[in-house]
C-alpha cells in the first residue's frame, strides 16, 4: 500500500522541473495507489455491509478439536443436517438457548442430525462449567483463533447455523433460540434441501 | 402530522440543494447572473429549511413519539428533556441532518459576504457547497430518514418506513430503548456538535479553493478569503477533540484521555492536514510559493473529512464511538471517490497555471522551515492513516485481522512530534529569505542555553527518563523562545512609542494577530506536551481487592475502603457507589466516590472514577468489582497521573490562542484617519 | 550542499529513532503469587475482541475477567509474559496483541513508516534543490522551449514593428 501524500509530494516536485518520461510514472503510482486505497476501503465496506455467511451459500468447512479430545471434521458430515451453535460462557443470552439446544440434540440424535457447538473467546475452565451445568452432551470444543467464527463472519453471540445434507446453509438464527419449536423447524427445513 | 412537515422540508432542501448546484453552474457557463443570483437565493433558503426539519426532529424527541423509529431508538421515559433534546445527534438520522443544518448555515453565512471583489467564485462555491449539502441530505432523504415509523406487517415482522406499507399497521412502543448511556456525559452532548462544526467548517475553503481552480485563477485570494473560515474550522475540531479527550478521561473508565482508537484518529486526521495547510498558506501569501501543494492540502483536508464521517457512520471499523452499520456505506463511498479523485483530476488540468516562484534561499529560511513543518505533519498523517488501514489489509490477504493499538502510534510518531516541538523552538528565530546559519545561531544559542537548565535541573532531581528529557527539553526550548518573541516585540513597541509594558504587549497581539495567536498556540501546545509527557512516561497504577478499612498504596497516596452504597435511580441506573479517604504523606486530603453505573435498559455498566485533582496530578480511582452479598470486600483499580491536568490547561490556552488568531480584525482604516490615531499616543 | 546534508543527517537521525524505539520490549519478573499488578502489567498488552480498542486490563465485560483470571492461573505455574501471549495468540488469534507480530504480512506496518519518511525526506530534498538553483538558469530554462506559439507571436510583432 502506498501512500498517497508520498506521490502527492513527488507530483509536486516533479511538476516543477518537468520531466515527461518521471511525470508519467508519477501519474501512475499516485493514481494506482489511489486506486488501490479505495479498492481496500471498498473491500471493508463490503465486509461491513455482508452480514453472516447468508442461506443458500456454501457452509465454511472446519475441524474442530473438542474439549474432550475428539475431533469434528465438517467434510465427513456431508449428507447429514448440521447444526453449528456459538456461544461462550460470558454469554448470557446463550444460557436461554442453552437446555432447549440440548434437548433438540437429543431429539434429532437419532435421525443423525448432528450439532457441534463453537466456543467463542472463552476461557476452558469457565466453559467447561459451563457444559457441565446444562449437561451439554453434543461435541464442543474452542474455536481456536476465532478462525470459524470469522469464516462464518459472526457478528454476534450467540449465532446459529444449520447446514442441509448438501452442505449448504439453510437457516441462520441470530441471537438465541427462544424455543424449542423455532430450532425444529429450522432442522426440518435443512432436512427438505 | 409533525414527521410529515419535517420529511417534506428535508425534501424540499434536497431539491433546493439540487437546484442551487445546477443553476449555479449553468448560470456561470452561460453569463447568467440572474440564474446565479437564483442560485444564491436557493443556497440562503436551504439553511430555515433543513431548521423546519431540525425542530420536527426535536419535537417529536421531546413529545416522546415513539412510533417513529429514531425517537424510540435514541429516547426514552427516563430521559430529562434536555437529553432528549441533544439526541437529535445520538443517532445516526438525527445527527446527519444536524451535520447538513450546520453546513447550511456556514453556506448561507458564505452566501451573505460582500462578494464585489469575487463575483467569479460565487457560482462555483455555491455548487460545491450544494453538491456536498445535496449529497447530506439525500443520506436522510433515500436511506436513514429519522421521520419513519415502526409498522406492523400482516406476516408479523416489524419494519420502519416512511409511508405505510401494504397491509401494515403502525405501531407505538410504549417506552424507547434510550440514548446510548455512553454519550449521556456533558462533554460528549457538546463534543459531537463541535466536532461536526469543524468538519462543516472545512467545506467553505475547499469550496473556494475548486472554484479558484474552476475559474483558473492563481492568485491567493482563495486563501485570504478563507482564512478565517479555515481557522474557525480548525478551532471547532480541535475543541471537539479536547473535548473528546477529557470525556473519555472522565467517563470510558480507564484513566486515560486517548486511546488512540481509529474514530478518534479519524477525527484527528483532517486536524492534521488542516494545521499543515494552516501553515503553509503563510508562504504562498509572503512568497507565493507552494501553490500546488496548498491546493492538495486542502482537498486533502476535506477528504479527509467525509473519511472520517465515512469511518464512523459505515461500520467499516468497529470502535466505541462507531454508529451502528448502515446502508450509507456505499453512498458515502462513491461519494468521497468521486470528490477527492475528481478534485485531484481538477488541479492536474490547472497545474501549469499554478506554477509560481518556487525558490529557497536559504535552508534555514522560515520557508524551509515551514516545508519541514509540512513534512513531518503529513508523515504523521500517512502514519495514522496507514494504522487505521491496516487490519482492514491484513484481514483482506491473511484473512486474520490485528490490532494496532496506543504502543506502535506511540512509539512511531512520538519523534516525529518531538521533530515539531524542535521546529517549533527554532523556526520563529528564522526570517523569510535568505536567513543564514550563523545569523539563526546567533539567535538561537541563548533560548537553548537557558532551556538546558530544565532538563539539567530534572536530572538532578532525579529523572533518569531520557525521552521524557529530551520532551521536557524542547517543550522549555520552545517556551523560551516563543516568551522571547513577545518580549522582543513587546519592548520594541514600548521603546517606540513609549506605552508600559503590559500595554505593549497587548497592541502588539493586536496589530499582528495571527502571529501573536499564532505564538499562544505554540504555549498551548507546550503546557498540553508538559502534560502528555507527563501522563505518559509517568503514570502509575496498582489494584486491589479491599475489606471494608483496608487500605492500597500508590506512591505517596494511600487509599482507605469505607463502604459502598447500592441504589437505583428513576432514569434507569444501577448504582453502586464507593466510598473511600484519601490520605497523601499521611494526611487526609478528602473523600472519593468512585462508582458503577449499571444501565438497566441497556444492559451497560459505566465505570465513573473517583478524581482527587491539583494541579500537579491527578489520583484517580476507579471501582472495577465488589461483592455483590455481603458488599464487604471491593476492587479498586488507582491511577496516579502526574501534570495530566496541564493537558487540559493547554488545551485551553489553546483555544485562547486560536481566538486571538481569528479574531475579525477591524478594517483598514482610512490613511488620514490612522495618522490622526498614531498621534494620539505621543499626544498623551 | 554541505549545509544542506546536515539538514539530512537530522532527518536520518529521526530515523534511526524510530526505528530502535520500535525494537526494545520489556522483560518482567515473575513470581509465585501473582498480584492484580502483574496480572494487569500483561492484561495491559493485550486485546480483547469483546471490547472493541480497549485494553484487556481496564475492559469491565465478563469474558475479559474470564481472561484475566486465565492470567493469573498461568502466572501462578510460572508461565513468562511471552508464553502466555503465545497462548492467548494461537486460542484467539492474532488480533489478541497490541501491536501486530513481526510476521508475514505484519512486516508493513514496521517497514513503511521508516521507508515513507526516507522517500518523503528524499523527495523533498529534491525538491528544494529544485528550488535553489539560482533564477538566472530558471528563466533560460523556461524561455528555451522556440515553439511556444504565444513567443512566436509576440515575435513576429516585434519584428513586423521594427
Amino acid at each position: 500500500m502506498a501512500d498517497p501524500e508520498e506521490e502527492a509530494i513527488a507530483k509536486v516536485d516533479r511538476g516543477g522541473t518537468a520531466k515527461p518520461t518521471g511525470r508519467r510514472w508519477v501519474t501512475i503510482v499516485v493514481w494506482g495507489g489511489l486506486l488501490g486505497m479505495l479498492g481496500l476501503l471498498g473491500f471493508g465496506l463490503v465486509r461491513a455491509q455482508q452480514g453472516p455467511v447468508g442461506v443458500g451459500a456454501e457452509a465454511p468447512e472446519f475441524t474442530l478439536n473438542t474439549f474432550d479430545g475428539g475431533q469434528v471434521n465438517t467434510a465427513d458430515l456431508i449428507g447429514k443436517v448440521l447444526v453449528v451453535n456459538f456461544w461462550a460462557s460470558w454469554c448470557k443470552p446463550c444460557e436461554q438457548e442453552a437446555p432447549e439446544l440440548e434437548m433438540a440434540h437429543r431429539m434429532y440424535k437419532s435421525e443423525g442430525v448432528v450439532f457441534v457447538g463453537l466456543d467463542y473467546l472463552d476461557t476452558e475452565a469457565e466453559a467447561l462449567a459451563y457444559l457441565d451445568r446444562f449437561d451439554i452432551t453434543y461435541p464442543n470444543g474452542p474455536d481456536l483463533g476465532s478462525l470459524v467464527s470469522q469464516a462464518y463472519r459472526m457478528r454476534g453471540i450467540p449465532e446459529t447455523f444449520i447446514v442441509g445434507p448438501d452442505g449448504r446453509i439453510a437457516a441462520v438464527q441470530i441471537g438465541p433460540y427462544s424455543s424449542l419449536d423455532e430450532i425444529a423447524a429450522h432442522i426440518e427445513q435443512a432436512k427438505a434441501q | 402530522m409533525i414527521e410529515g412537515i419535517g420529511y417534506a422540508a428535508l425534501v424540499l432542501s434536497f431539491v433546493l440543494a439540487l437546484y442551487g448546484a445546477g443553476a449555479a453552474a449553468y448560470g456561470a457557463r452561460r453569463g447568467r447572473p440572474q440564474l446565479i443570483e437564483s442560485a444564491r437565493r436557493a443556497m440562503l433558503l436551504s439553511w430555515p429549511m433543513i431548521s423546519v426539519a431540525a425542530l420536527a426532529i426535536i419535537a417529536l424527541l421531546v413529545g416522546g413519539r415513539y412510533d417513529i423509529a429514531y425517537v424510540a431508538k435514541v429516547t426514552s421515559n427516563a430521559m430529562p428533556p434536555y437529553l432528549k433534546v441533544t439526541a437529535l445527534w445520538g443517532g445516526q438520522g438525527g445527527s446527519l441532518v444536524f451535520w447538513s443544518w450546520l453546513l447550511a448555515a456556514f453556506a448561507s453565512a458564505v452566501g451573505l459576504r460582500k462578494w464585489d471583489r469575487d463575483r467569479d467564485l460565487l457560482p462555483w462555491v455555491i455548487v460545491v457547497s450544494m453538491v456536498t449539502l445535496a449529497f447530506f441530505l439525500s443520506l436522510v432523504v433515500f436511506v436513514e430518514n429519522p421521520f419513519s415509523r415502526i409498522w406492523l406487517t400482516p406476516e408479523g415482522g416489524q419494519i420502519t418506513a416512511f409511508f405505510r406499507p401494504e397491509g401494515a399497521r403502525a405501531v407505538a412502543p410504549p417506552d424507547g430503548q434510550g440514548l446510548n448511556p455512553l454519550l449521556r456525559h456533558p462533554g460528549m452532548i457538546i463534543h459531537p456538535p463541535l466536532l461536526y462544526l469543524g468538519f462543516v467548517a472545512f467545506v467553505i475553503p475547499y469550496a473556494f479553493a475548486m472554484a479558484a481552480l474552476v475559474v483558473g485563477r492563481s492568485d491567493d485570494r482563495w486563501i485570504r478569503v478563507t482564512r478565517r473560515w479555515t481557522l474557525v474550522a480548525w478551532l471547532f475540531l480541535a475543541l471537539g477533540l479536547i473535548l473528546g479527550g477529557r470525556w473519555a478521561y472522565d467517563v470510558l473508565g480507564w484513566g486515560g484521555y486517548w486511546g488512540w482508537d481509529p474514530v478518534e484518529i479519524a477525527a484527528f486526521m483532517p486536524w492534521l492536514a488542516g494545521t499543515a495547510f494552516l501553515h503553509s498558506v503563510m508562504v504562498q501569501e509572503k512568497k507565493g510559493m507552494l501553490k500546488h501543494w496548498n491546493m492538495l492540502l486542502i482537498i486533502l483536508t476535506y477528504s479527509l473529512v467525509l473519511f472520517g464521517t465515512f469511518l464512523t457512520r459505515s461500520g467499516v471499523l468497529s470502535s466505541v464511538h462507531a454508529f451502528a452499520q448502515s446502508a450509507i456505506g456505499p453512498m458515502f463511498f462513491a461519494f468521497i471517490g468521486i470528490s477527492f479523485i475528481g478534485s485531484l483530476w481538477l488541479l492536474l488540468k490547472r497545474w501549469d497555471d499554478l506554477r509560481g516562484v518556487n525558490q529557497i534561499d536559504s535552508m534555514v529560511s522560515r520557508e524551509a522551515l515551514f516545508l519541514l513543518n509540512n513534512f513531518l505533519f503529513i508523515m504523521i498523517l500517512a502514519v495514522l492513516f496507514l494504522g487505521v488501514i491496516f487490519p482492514l489489509a491484513s484481514e483482506l490477504f491473511t484473512g486474520q485481522t490485528v490490532t494496532v493499538g496506543p504502543e506502535w502510534y506511540e512509539r512511531i510518531t512520538g519523534p516525529l512530534f518531538a521533530g515539531l516541538l524542535l521546529l517549533m523552538g527554532v523556526a520563529p528565530l528564522s526570517a523569510y529569505g535568505s536567513s543564514s546559519w550563523r545569523a539563526l545561531r546567533k539567535q538561537l544559542w541563548l533560548p537553548v542555553a537557558i532551556s538546558l537548565v530544565v532538563p539539567a535541573t530534572l536530572l538532578i532531581t532525579g529523572m533518569r527518563s531520557a525521552a521524557a528529557l529530551l520532551g521536557y527539553w524542547l517543550a522549555a526550548l520552545v517556551a523560551v523562545v516563543t516568551l522571547y518573541e513577545f518580549w522582543r516585540g513587546a519592548s520594541a513597541r514600548r521603546r517606540r512609542h513609549g506605552e508600559r509594558f503590559p500595554v505593549a504587549l497587548v497592541r502588539l497581539a493586536g496589530r499582528n494577530r495571527r502571529r501573536y495567536g499564532g505564538y499562544v498556540i505554540h504555549l498551548g501546545v507546550v503546557l498540553m506536551a508538559f502534560g502528555i509527557i507527563g501522563i505518559e512516561i509517568f503514570q502509575t497504577e496498582t489494584q486491589g481487592t479491599l475489606g471494608r478499612g483496608d487500605q492500597l498504596t500508590l506512591g505517596r497516596y494511600v487509599m482507605v475502603y469505607e463502604g459502598l452504597t447500592r441504589f437505583n435511580t428513576p432514569d434507569g441506573r444501577d448504582i453502586s457507589r464507593a466510598e473511600v479517604s484519601v490520605f497523601k504523606d499521611g494526611r487526609s486530603v478528602g473523600k472519593l466516590f468512585p462508582r458503577q453505573d449499571f444501565y438497566l435498559a441497556q444492559n451497560q455498566p459505566m465505570t465513573i472514577p473517583g478524581v482527587r485533582s491539583t494541579l500537579e496530578e491527578d489520583f484517580y480511582v476507579l471501582l472495577v468489582g465488589w461483592e455483590p452479598i455481603g458488599q464487604d470486600g471491593a476492587t479498586f483499580k488507582v491511577y496516579h497521573n502526574p501534570l495530566v491536568n496541564f493537558v487540559w490547561l493547554g488545551g485551553t490556552v489553546f483555544i485562547l490562542g486560536t481566538l486571538v488568531a481569528a479574531w475579525p480584525e477591524r478594517e483598514p482604516e482610512p490613511l488620514r484617519r490612522r495618522a490622526h490615531a498614531q498621534a494620539l499616543p505621543a499626544g498623551d | 550542499m554541505r549545509r544542506y546534508s546536515g539538514w539530512l543527517v537530522g532527518l536520518l537521525l529521526v530515523v534511526v529513532a524510530i526505528v530502535t524505539t520500535m525494537v526494545t520490549g520489556t522483560a518482567l519478573a515473575q513470581d509465585e503469587q501473582p498480584s492484580d499488578d502483574e496480572v494487569n502489567a500483561i492484561a495491559k498488552r493485550l486485546y480483547c475482541p469483546v471490547c472493541e480498542n480497549v485494553p484487556l486490563d481496564v475492559c469491565p465485560t465478563q469474558a475479559c475477567k474470564q481472561w484475566r483470571d486465565t492470567i493469573r492461573g498461568q502466572l501462578a505455574q510460572g508461565w513468562s509474559q511471552e508464553q502466555i501471549e503465545q497462548y492467548f495468540v494461537s486460542q484467539y488469534g492474532d488480533r489478541v496483541l497490541a501491536t501486530p507480530p513481526v510476521t508475514g504480512l505484519n512486516w508493513l506496518v514496521y517497514l513503511l513508516p521508516p521507508v515513507a519518511f526516507i522517500a518523503g525526506a528524499v523527495i523533498l530534498a529534491g525538491v528544494v534543490r529544485s528550488w535553489r538553483q539560482p533564477p538566472v538558469s530558471a528563466i533560460e530554462s523556461i524561455s528555451e522551449p522556440a515553439d511556444d506559439p504565444y513567443l512566436e507571436r509576440v515575435e513576429e510583432e516585434l519584428r513586423r514593428r521594427g
